[in-house]
């Protein structure tokens, strides 16, 4: 009871996001480590229970259903008072939750309540005898700390991406718990709530991002970008400062110092310098791919591999390219 | 309205970072610092609010070293009225024990209005302000991309992966500033610069909280080992192909 480890694993339009099997995925490891059990906790409008057997299939032993029309969307104050009141009543060692936009809201409001500091954005989470380990990327991902929580409960919030997902299939009982508020008496109301596009993968879910700069003269030849990443089947689209301050793309795809942190398996660069504050947010990708006609263009640097050239002329040749070699599979 | 902003003063991003003799710090040497971006954008954001809505003041806090009164300074300059400097020598790495002290200080300053930056650049944890919001029993908004105010009551909007949610809720209240609220922050003007050391900033020890996170070592990344140019032009298409499949595996 005492190791038993709690997620938050965050729902969206009736189906867990992906960074909540991963989080289940790291507190499992924790937990075996520690000698307890994985409690998945899941907030949703009607039937979000059936959720459960993806959470049992990676790792949970318990799923706690809060299932409740004002929970179809996020819905801070309810969830942060549910979430706190379960982390007393069950007595857990840590708590873990997605560094997403929804976790990173969640964690901090938890940690005041329960009066502990919260280690965000990790990477890593393992046990250490007792205590609870973490490593968190700082300094625009120029400085690793291994940072040591000392309080119970621990609360930890998992870098999209950082865990991979095993088979660590476990029973996922389903129990019911109730809203420890009424959802509609929040003071923030959630007025409306505008989705891109549903099928569009995440930036920080997909494992290939073609991110496109100046260097493609205008927001229309994004379409050029656009069909890479179509190519590729698996990858989203993301952007430079320099682009999404013009309104070429939303500030939500801006990768770097000032907007997001990535680290996909393919990181391909198209028409980017390579400014110190872009290569704040992918520098920890596994394999990055330049083209730029500029030679010198400082993006080189972090490049596994450089192409040096039009992207107008390149572009349109490494789309087909892509496409014959996925072809052949 | 007023308005209190809660600012740090961060290490120049652009450095090359070393590792003190400690082992658990930055080192300090040849580091140039500044606000975090985020702040500053958030002592934008409350300079154009009350710009927009006629009159009001600006506090800035920050807590920190002797050296965080430089970066109030700067916000001074930029055109906040006065400013808080709660002192620690070490800015704790426990975002609770930070907004304790923080809480402390905003809880009988009658805000309408508290705005952090949504993360600090350096200890990129970004909890402090929510974890503020709920020591004061405030509605709270993070990662704020538009926010204004009417009356007694504001809306916000803020990116989640892949939308944008657009919220309302009862002043008092806090927001933390993503980017894409406003382009650029203001320079601060000679005049400002000079009006800012005549305006009022008071100096006094942080009451930090208990901590319960903290760091047991810091290790620079692995280098990328060197890269290379596969060719120019169309015609090193296919080769980069053939290293991505057979090299990097990732295709
Ligand atoms: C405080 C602060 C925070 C910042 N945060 C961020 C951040 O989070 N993310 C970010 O991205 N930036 C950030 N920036 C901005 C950053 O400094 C750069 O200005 C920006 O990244 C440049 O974007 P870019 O590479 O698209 O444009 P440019 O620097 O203009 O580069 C365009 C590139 O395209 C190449 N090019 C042009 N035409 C072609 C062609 N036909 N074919 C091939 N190549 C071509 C050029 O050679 C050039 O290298 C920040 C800046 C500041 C001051």
């Amino acid at each position: 009871m005492a190791n038993n480890i709690l997620v938050v694993a965050e729902a969206r339009g009736g189906d867990v996001r992906k960074v909540a099997l991963e989080v289940v995925a790291a507190a499992r490891s924790l937990a075996d480590g520690l000698g307890g059990e994985v409690h998945a906790i899941v907030f949703g409008g009607a039937g979000i229970g059936a959720v459960a057997p993806k959470l049992g299939a990676v790792g949970a032993d318990v799923v706690l259903v809060v299932e409740h029309d004002g929970f179809a969307t996020y819905n801070a104050e309810a969830v942060a008072a549910t979430v706190a009141t379960q982390i007393t009543t069950g007595g857990y060692r840590a708590a873990l939750f997605g560094a997403s936009a929804m976790g990173q809201d969640l964690a901090p409001r938890i940690g005041a309540r329960l009066r502990v500091g919260v280690a965000a954005d990790v990477v890593a989470v393992s046990a250490d005898g007792t205590d609870i380990v973490v490593r968190h990327p700082m300094n625009t991902n120029k400085i690793i700390a291994t940072m040591v929580l000392s309080a119970t409960p621990a609360l930890v919030s998992v870098r999209p991406g950082a865990v991979s997902v095993g088979t660590s299939a476990k029973a996922g009982a389903v129990q019911s718990v109730a809203s420890a508020m009424d959802p509609a008496a929040g003071r923030v109301k959630v007025t409306g709530v505008s989705m891109g596009g549903g099928a569009k993968l995440d930036l920080a879910e997909a494992p290939v991002i073609v991110s496109g700069g100046r260097g493609l003269k205008a927001a229309e030849n994004f379409s050029l970008v656009e069909e890479l990443a179509a190519a590729f089947g698996n990858a989203a689209v993301g952007a430079t400062r320099a682009v999404t301050d013009d309104g070429w793309r939303p500030h939500s795809d801006q990768i770097g110092q000032t907007g997001r942190q990535v680290s996909p398996d393919l990181y391909v660069a198209v028409g980017i310098s390579g400014a110190i504050q872009h290569i704040a947010g992918m520098r920890n990708s596994k394999t990055i791919v330049a083209i730029n006609k500029d030679k010198d263009a400082p993006i080189f640097k972090v490049a596994d591999y450089g192409i040096v050239g039009d992207v107008f002329e390149i572009l349109p040749a490494l789309t087909a390219a892509v496409k014959a070699a996925r072809a052949q599979g | 309205m007023k308005i209190a902003v809660c600012i740090k003063r961060v290490a120049d991003m652009g450095a090359r970072f070393q590792i003190g003799a400690d082992g658990t710090s930055v080192s300090d040497a040849g580091i140039k610092y500044d606000m975090s971006d985020f702040d500053e954008w958030a002592v934008e954001a409350a300079l154009q609010l009350n710009e927009k809505h006629g009159g009001g003041e600006v506090t800035v806090i920050s807590l920190g070293p002797d050296a965080a009164q430089e970066t109030i300074r700067k916000a001074l300059a930029m055109g906040a009225d006065k400013g808080v400097h709660l002192k620690a020598d070490r800015i704790p790495f426990d975002g609770f024990a930070i907004a304790e002290a923080l809480a402390a200080e905003l809880k009988d300053g009658a805000y309408d209005l508290i705005l952090f930056g949504r993360i600090a650049v350096d200890s990129a944890a970004g909890v402090t302000g929510a974890m503020v919001a709920e020591l004061l029993g405030l509605p709270c908004v993070t990662a704020v991309s538009k926010l204004d105010v009417n009356g007694a009551m504001g809306t916000a909007e803020r990116q989640v992966e892949g939308g944008v949610e657009t919220l309302s809720f009862p002043l008092p209240a806090l927001c933390t500033i993503d980017q894409g609220l406003v382009t650029q922050a203001r320079y601060p003007s000679l005049k400002g610069i000079m009006a800012a050391k005549k305006k009022p900033l008071e100096s006094k020890p942080a009451q930090l909280g208990a901590i319960s996170v903290s760091v047991r070592k810091m290790e620079l990344p692995p280098e990328r080992s060197a890269g290379r140019i596969v060719g120019e032009g169309a015609a090193a298409v296919p080769e980069l192909i053939r290293l991505l499949q057979t090299e990097a595996k990732v295709l």
